[in-house]
């Protein structure tokens, strides 16, 4: 068993788009954000122009509470790349607001990754000095 | 029967190159060419009776042998291709279209994992995703919901890599046999997937020539009919996570763990048919789980029953839906992104004439082929026969 931490080497390996930018600006300050429909008010994530479920064009940010609930995860011995310490255990998590994003377990075993977990954000900067949205047990 | 515009189009000609961890001696396009000679020989044409080409390779081919002008697309993934090829020979585009793919020399490192398994997005690639964890997040979820076990998924590896161990032109060829015991032993990549969960990493070319039912009189093999086939995509992949209840807005059983299943619902509408009618299951199986995902996406078992019905014996050879009997990705060969996605489609040619060197389907008639990616977020479909519907 190993305790998760933040990995130490790695990179935001490509830009954030047009779309995301908000989303990643969040994190120097401590939020994390999502977007939530103007008219319908469907919260959604990954960041689009259209919401999915009216395609009403008026999506608006809000920073969520960072709470949310692990829906599933892996643990992997095999890294993707060097950069990456093993074992991580990539995670999904359905965010108390309702929408779904992919983080990456710390702060507990790999053997403490279960389906129900409580989890809340923490950010940590990678070597290249951007933010990283990071998921840890609830207290 | 049913009548379909596609059903007046076949496979005449299909070549697998020799397939290796590594061909020295080749790069893509290398064997890619030779790859498109030995379907263009094994359907008795010649360059010239080619009118149509698919993929870049296929592009060069036509250069090469200064057949053009001819119709073209740069469809090169798969089922997909197949499907256009065959719509563009069904409308009158072209007569006789060649697919080819291959590729060697692209993933000599193994630091990393193969390049084609690897995100770049900025949402997936900073939490160190590749396409095991991908499809593991939904294996995971899989086991939650229905109380699937790591002892079925090894149980599918066993089958298929048993598949390759007696098949000369696969690639770990004599490396079993294997028990699903060996398979939970190996060591872990991405919980649930064990090493030997998983598809290799190797070199390779494929080709596959279409044509006319009309014209395939001249051709030198029995041509195999298309009789369906659909394509289910979510967006793109890699750029969002995989979620098993992902869901759009078609019907509310058709969310990501169930991609494929409307096209297998239009696949065995297009032929008249349903699960079982269907003799050889070619089923792509980038890892174990796959399988029993994908018979239950099909209708051959309900919602959660996929790991018990890989162990009720249906997917060995003598059983009724024998499965990826070449030994599939995980033994026969994988062949990069492109190449993987067409060998299910030449397995189910290969069963349907007759012609295969190990596990043979005595009297099959009919073949599903499979091919999909990113965890959830495509599974496309192709029905083959041996006979006209």
């Amino acid at each position: 068993m190993t305790m998760l931490r933040p990995q130490a080497n790695v990179v935001l390996s490509s830009q954030p788009s047009v779309f995301s930018a908000p989303y990643w600006e969040g994190f120097a300050r401590g939020e994390l954000r999502f977007q939530r429909c103007a008219s319908c008010s469907l919260v959604t994530h990954t960041p689009a122009a259209i919401c999915s479920h009216c395609h009403g064009a008026d999506l608006r940010w809000e920073v969520s509470s960072g709470r949310g609930v692990l829906h599933s995860f892996t643990v992997v011995w095999r890294p993707v790349s060097p950069d990456f310490d093993v074992p991580y255990v990539p995670v999904l998590v359905v965010m108390e607001e309702g929408w779904t994003m992919l983080s990456s377990l710390i702060g507990c075993e790999d053997a403490d990754a279960a389906i129900g977990l409580e989890v809340e954000v923490e950010f940590h900067q990678g070597v290249d000095g951007s933010w990283l949205p990071y998921m840890r047990p609830r207290l | 029967m049913t009548r379909h515009p596609l059903h007046d189009v076949v496979i005449v000609g299909v070549h697998n190159t020799k397939q290796a961890k590594v061909l020295d001696e080749h790069d893509s396009r290398s064997i890619a060419l030779d790859a498109a000679i030995g379907a263009v020989r094994d359907a008795g044409l010649r360059p010239a009776d080619i009118d149509g080409v698919v993929g870049p390779f296929g592009n060069d081919f036509l250069y090469q042998h200064r057949i053009g002008p001819v119709w073209r697309s740069l469809s090169a993934l798969g089922i997909p291709a197949v499907l256009e090829a065959a719509a563009a020979i069904a409308c009158g585009l072209a007569s006789t279209v060649l697919i080819t793919t291959g590729e060697a020399g692209s993933y000599r490192e193994h630091a990393a994992t193969a390049p084609w398994t690897r995100p770049t997005n900025e949402f997936v690639a900073p939490f160190g995703m590749f396409t095991a964890a991908e499809f593991a997040l939904m294996a995971r979820r899989h086991m939650h919901l229905y109380g699937t076990t790591p002892e079925a998924m090894a149980h599918v590896a066993a089958v298929i890599r048993n598949n390759g161990h007696v098949n000369p032109e696969a690639v770990f060829y004599g490396r079993g046999p294997f028990t699903a015991a060996d398979v939970l032993a190996s060591r872990m990549i991405a919980d649930p997937f064990h090493l030997l969960d998983c598809a290799m990493t190797s070199e390779g070319g494929a080709a596959l020539v279409l044509t006319s039912r009309e014209r395939s009189i001249d051709c030198a093999k029995s041509a195999v009919t298309i009789l369906g086939g659909g394509v289910d995509h979510f967006g793109p992949a890699y750029q969002n996570p995989p979620v098993w209840e992902f869901g759009g807005r078609q019907r509310s059983d058709l969310i990501g763990g169930t991609v494929g299943r409307r096209a297998a619902e239009l696949a065995f509408a297009m032929a008249g048919m349903g699960p079982t009618d269907v003799d050889v299951c070619e089923f792509y199986d980038p890892f174990s789980f796959e399988i029993i995902r994908q018979f239950e996406a099909f209708g051959f078992c309900g919602p959660g029953e996929g790991g018990d019905f890989v162990l009720s014996g249906a997917i060995e050879p003598d059983g009724q839906y024998p499965v990826t009997t070449d030994g599939g990705t995980m033994s026969f060969s994988h062949g990069g992104a492109a190449v993987q996605l067409f060998q299910r489609v030449i397995r189910g040619v290969q069963q349907l004439r007759g012609e295969c060197l190990s596990m043979q389907v005595n009297g099959a008639e009919v073949a599903m082929c499979t091919g999909g990616g990113s965890g959830a977020f495509f599974t496309d479909v192709l029905l083959l026969g041996g006979e006209r519907p």
